[in-house]
């Protein structure tokens, strides 16, 4: 089985790692790199858990061929945080209830914070289409909606651009 | 989001000195949620860590002829095969860990499937892709056998038998009857003298939980000859004590790390994932993973179960219930797992929140090819609650009274007798209903504004009737052809009441005129489905031999949860301690209240 | 059966590369071919994959639009030549699949996918191969069963007037869910009258479908409750819709005439 070498820059961090053919980023990450964060839920593409961005894009991490990243710019959830500052989605995501197992929670975050990023004063309608490709099964997605406007409100959305 | 709390709401019972109650508290998991570091099963990193893939039926119902992995054995990767006679102690059911239920389901089967997706063989290999290579080259000889989907043609006497262990396709209760009984006073008597008799038919379909992590779990040879286990369960105990017996070892040699689940709902404590992992681990030294991907958690993923629900009750003009009938039928699937527990436990809620005095049930845990069924969220209570709401509304319609006011008028009330011989305490169904109205702007009379749990139960409500009781549906019998035993007769109640016992209307408030005047003759509605394709009773079969003694009927306890006897309950249904310092109402002489 | 990866600089070299391998499939976002890898897939063992930017080009030409295959659906919403396309491409996915999904890999989508198909197919779409070989959508669809390793390099289609092109996706779940069934509607009237009229579904056969019947009852009538009632008789004629996890084949065809009317009227 042939394995290439692949560099990519995480949360700011250069990797360097060697892929499988045929191996999805999520996999990379998780396996090869040792970002936890992003999760397994489908591997099809419904659930949204995997999301991370892809030069500032969001993208579900197990559906991209992981050695198509090649010298891209990726951010997971698990470098959203600034040391122990954290970002003003996570802190509104814990005022907000809008995390209750959590599984959901690292994609939810990137959903959001690609469209902060972008749009840092979004309409609750605007909101609910930037997490449409993200399911949650325990909150019904009021309290996350809540937490997303709230840490745009709170003009820390464009801070985090 | 707020909570509002209505704390004049029985305020003489309660010390209102709380600490945490009433104030937000942030979740103890929510930084490590937030920052993608919570610890979930599968995030625990072990180098040549090996994955576990499972043949499964592609068949509703089929007898396995021959398994073929010779192919497989030698592909890339492939480090073990893993056949249903490398396990252990191969023949398990959940409950066997309370002595419930008989073991009936095999981790993998080797004689024949009954459900699509039942695994016959698992496949440890270096990489995820290399294990589904080798699944996707093991080849099954099938022989596909008639199936059943339906619980009531699964109850024909002719139905292909779905589990050996239990050739009725139905789980066996009591060791003497297919179904769950409950008799309470004499439905047909009060049914003779009810104003209406009102009949529905309902049903709720499976419901997949779908947590949006898969039901999985990591397994690795530790120190002292022990095996860790990082697992997705909801029930880390019970999951030990299953995956100890199925690899006959002692629990002490298993160390499970559990308690941050990516959800659960119900669909994580079955126990399926760990034993495999484990021994996937037992047998090749190495870490192993075994994780559903996402269309197993679908299609073998237990859900709750289907149920159907047949409801028959005799009312009077007045709104008052005086006689409430149940016909149930539980989808197990293929096996027990926890379904015949939902029962009992179902049973014991019947006949709903409501004061019934006469009260019958059978209930039936069916199995049919279906997937095994198993918890979901309030599960054993949520389908036939479903039916009783639904058809509490269809007779508030019937009789023509506001459906609140109805429901108020026949709720549980402090002291009340329950149909399983326990007293209603701590009731609060009016209360409820009471603020539901106001919230909803549901307009209701002054008087149901004012009635209260607190009032007007106990005394005549508090007796245990006189109860007709049968043997119908002894085990087998319906298997045979034959309709149960039919004779009936009449036990006495465990504390003296007068017999029949009389309906007491609850005071202060005396049960109101009907909003409308509703009609006088029996109803028009008659149920075309309502007989069932098996009725368990019947009056005109042989009566069996009667035994000396005559055996009460199930008070159905919940195996795991004792409670006091009735009769002391009973016996001093005046005495419940209220105003007593340090009493609390929700924290009852039984111990705290059970959900 | 290790999968193995071949990228290639031009669509073409990937189409000879294509054409070689029986067990290659091309892959363009990813969103299906990694989908079949994650799962296992044993119908193909080699993914290839090209980077060629024609793939990823818009082109005006004349009253028609070439778009490049590679094209994502955030491209045709980041386009203000695609306009017409945003409720089409905004129906695909959430944002995550959006950046992903590509124009050539929805005409390979999959029950219940392939909106985006449906609405090419009424905006008289021609698929071109990276061969230079060029096919009606129509035929193209009939075929991709027999040539999954065909290589798409871009689709021509009409750009239309404002109000002929109408698009609607109906879901159960809110705000978006898979499709229940789409519906693409192209509504050019002439004097009061329907001329013309090309009408399409997807998630009500094997793959997205012009709808010849409804089509033929709309001709000539008047674009009313009164004239279009023919053509809503006819919203299911000679169609088996399927039975699915979102709907049974009996809900789809029940509820078809009325998402049909919905977007033949409103406004």
């Amino acid at each position: 089985m042939s394995k290439k070498p692949l560099q990519f820059t995480l949360n700011g961090d250069s990797k360097a790692v060697f892929v499988e053919d045929g191996q999805n980023l999520l996999d990379v990450l998780r396996r090869g790199v040792g970002d936890l964060s992003p999760k397994y839920g489908c591997g099809q593409g419904t659930c949204g858990a995997c999301t991370v961005l892809i030069d500032g894009e969001p993208h579900l991490s197990c559906l991209t061929l992981a050695e198509t990243v090649e010298g891209r710019s990726l951010s997971s959830t698990g470098g959203l945080a600034q040391g122990a500052d954290l970002h003003p989605l996570q802190d509104a995501f814990m005022r907000h209830f809008a995390a209750q197992c959590g599984f959901c929670s690292a994609g939810m975050l990137m959903a959001a914070k690609a469209l902060l990023d972008r749009n840092p004063n979004p309409s609750r309608d605007e909101v609910v289409e930037a997490i449409s490709g993200n399911i949650c099964r325990c909150t019904g997605y009021e309290p996350i909606i809540d937490a997303i406007l709230d840490a745009a409100q709170s003009g820390t959305g464009r801070r985090s651009a | 989001m707020s909570v509002e709390f209505r704390k004049e709401l029985f305020a003489n019972e309660r010390d209102d000195d709380l600490n945490e109650i009433g104030k937000g508290t942030q979740r103890q998991d929510a930084l490590g949620h937030v920052t993608g570091r919570s610890p979930y099963f599968d995030d625990h990193l072990f180098e040549g860590l090996l994955q576990i893939r499972c043949v499964r039926s592609p068949h509703h119902h089929a007898r396995i002829r021959s398994v073929d992995y010779s192919q497989a054995e030698n592909m890339p990767g492939v480090v073990r095969i893993i056949r249903p006679e490398d396990v252990p102690n191969n023949f398990n059911t959940l409950l066997s860990l309370l002595n419930f239920g008989r073991d009936d389901e095999p981790l993998l089967s080797s004689k024949k499937v009954s459900y699509i997706g039942e695994p016959v063989l698992a496949i440890v290999a270096a990489s995820d892709r290399q294990a589904r290579d080798a699944v996707a080259a093991v080849r099954v000889d099938w022989e596909v056998l008639p199936h059943v989907l339906d619980v009531e043609e699964a109850l024909k006497p002719d139905a292909p038998v779905v589990n050996d262990v239990y050739p009725n396709n139905t789980f066996d209760y009591h060791d003497k009857y297919d179904h769950q009984k409950l008799r309470f006073g004499d439905v047909e008597t009060a049914f003779a003298q009810a104003d209406k008799i009102v009949e529905g038919r309902y049903q709720m379909s499976p419901i997949e939980q779908a947590p949006i992590e898969t039901n999985g779990a990591i397994a690795a040879p530790e120190t002292n000859d022990r095996f860790v286990c990082y697992t997705s369960t909801q029930a880390l105990f019970f999951s030990l004590g299953t995956a100890a017996k199925l690899l006959n070892v002692s629990s002490n040699r298993l160390h499970f790390i559990g308690g941050t689940v990516g959800g659960g709902f119900g669909g994580k404590v079955d126990s399926l994932v760990e034993p495999m992992a484990i021994l996937g681990c037992m047998l090749t030294g190495k870490p192993c993973r075994f994780v559903w991907d996402r269309e197993e958690e679908m299609q073998v993923g237990a859900p709750r179960g289907g149920e159907r629900w047949y409801l028959k009750d005799g009312v009077m003009n007045d709104g008052r219930i005086i006689a409430r009938q149940f016909t149930g039928y539980f989808d197990s699937g293929a096996y027990t797992r926890l379904s015949s527990y939902a029962i009992i436990k179902g049973t014991a809620h019947l006949p709903g929140p409501y004061h019934i005095p006469n009260v019958k049930s059978d209930v039936f845990c069916v199995f049919t090819n279906r997937t095994p069924a198993t918890a979901m969220r309030g599960f054993g209570v949520t389908g036939v609650d479903f039916a009783i709401e639904s058809q509490m509304d269809k007779i508030a319609h019937e009789v023509g009274m506001n459906p609140v006011e109805f429901r108020i008028l026949n709720a549980y009330r402090d002291g009340d007798m329950k149909a399983h011989r326990r007293e209603a305490k701590n009731c609060a169904l009016i209360e409820c209903a009471q603020v539901a109205a106001e919230k909803a702007n549901w307009p209701i009379r002054d008087e149901f504004k004012q009635a209260s749990s607190m009032v007007g139960g106990g005394g005549e409500r508090a007796q245990i009737p006189h109860t007709v009781t049968d043997e119908d549906g002894k085990i087998g019998d319906r298997r045979a052809g034959r309709a149960g035993g039919g004779q009936t007769r009449t036990i006495a109640p465990s504390t003296p009441a007068p017999a029949p016992v009389a309906y007491t209307p609850p005071p202060p408030s005396a049960p109101p005129a009907p909003a409308q005047q509703p009609a006088v003759e029996q109803p028009a509605y008659a149920h075309p489905a309502a007989a069932p394709a098996y009725q368990p009773a019947a009056t005109q079969s042989p009566p069996p031999a009667a035994p000396a003694v005559t055996p009460a009927p199930p008070p159905a306890p919940a195996p795991a949860a004792p409670a006091p006897s009735p009769a002391s309950d009973s016996s001093q249904p005046s005495a419940r301690p209220v105003n007593r310092p340090g009493y609390s109402r929700f924290a009852s002489n039984s111990g705290f209240r059970r959900r | 059966m290790s999968i193995s990866v071949k990228t290639f600089a031009s669509s073409a070299e990937a189409a000879s590369a294509l054409s070689s391998d029986r067990t290659a499939r091309f892959m363009g976002g990813g969103t299906l071919i990694m989908r079949a890898v994650n799962e296992g897939d044993q119908s193909f063992n080699a993914i290839v994959l090209a980077n060629d930017p024609a793939l990823k080009q818009v082109q005006p030409q004349g009253d028609r639009l070439i778009i490049g295959a590679g094209v994502t659906m955030a491209q045709i919403l980041a386009s203000r030549d695609l306009d017409f396309l945003h409720p089409v491409a905004r129906a695909v996915g959430g944002p995550a699949i959006r950046n992903m999904a590509t124009v050539g890999g929805n005409l390979f989508a999959e029950h219940p996918y392939g909106d985006m198909t449906a609405a090419l197919l009424v905006l008289d779409c021609q698929v071109t191969l990276a061969g230079g070989q060029s096919s009606a959508l129509v035929e193209f669809l009939r075929d991709r069963a027999r040539e999954p390793r065909a290589l798409v390099a871009s689709v021509s289609i009409i750009r239309p007037q404002s109000g002929v092109f109408r698009f609607k996706k109906v879901s159960r779940v809110k705000p978006k869910g898979v499709s229940l069934m789409t519906i693409a509607a192209w509504v050019p009237q002439s004097g009061g009258r329907i001329s013309g009229a090309r009408i399409a579904y997807s998630s009500m056969g094997p793959t997205p479908m012009r709808v010849t019947a409804v089509e033929q009852a709309l001709e000539g009538a008047a674009l009313d409750e009164a004239g279009i009632g023919n053509a809503l008789a006819a919203a299911t004629s000679g169609i088996e819709p399927p039975t699915d996890s979102i709907a049974s084949s009996w809900y789809r065809k029940e509820v078809a005439p009325v998402h049909l009317k919905r977007v033949l009227l409103e406004r």
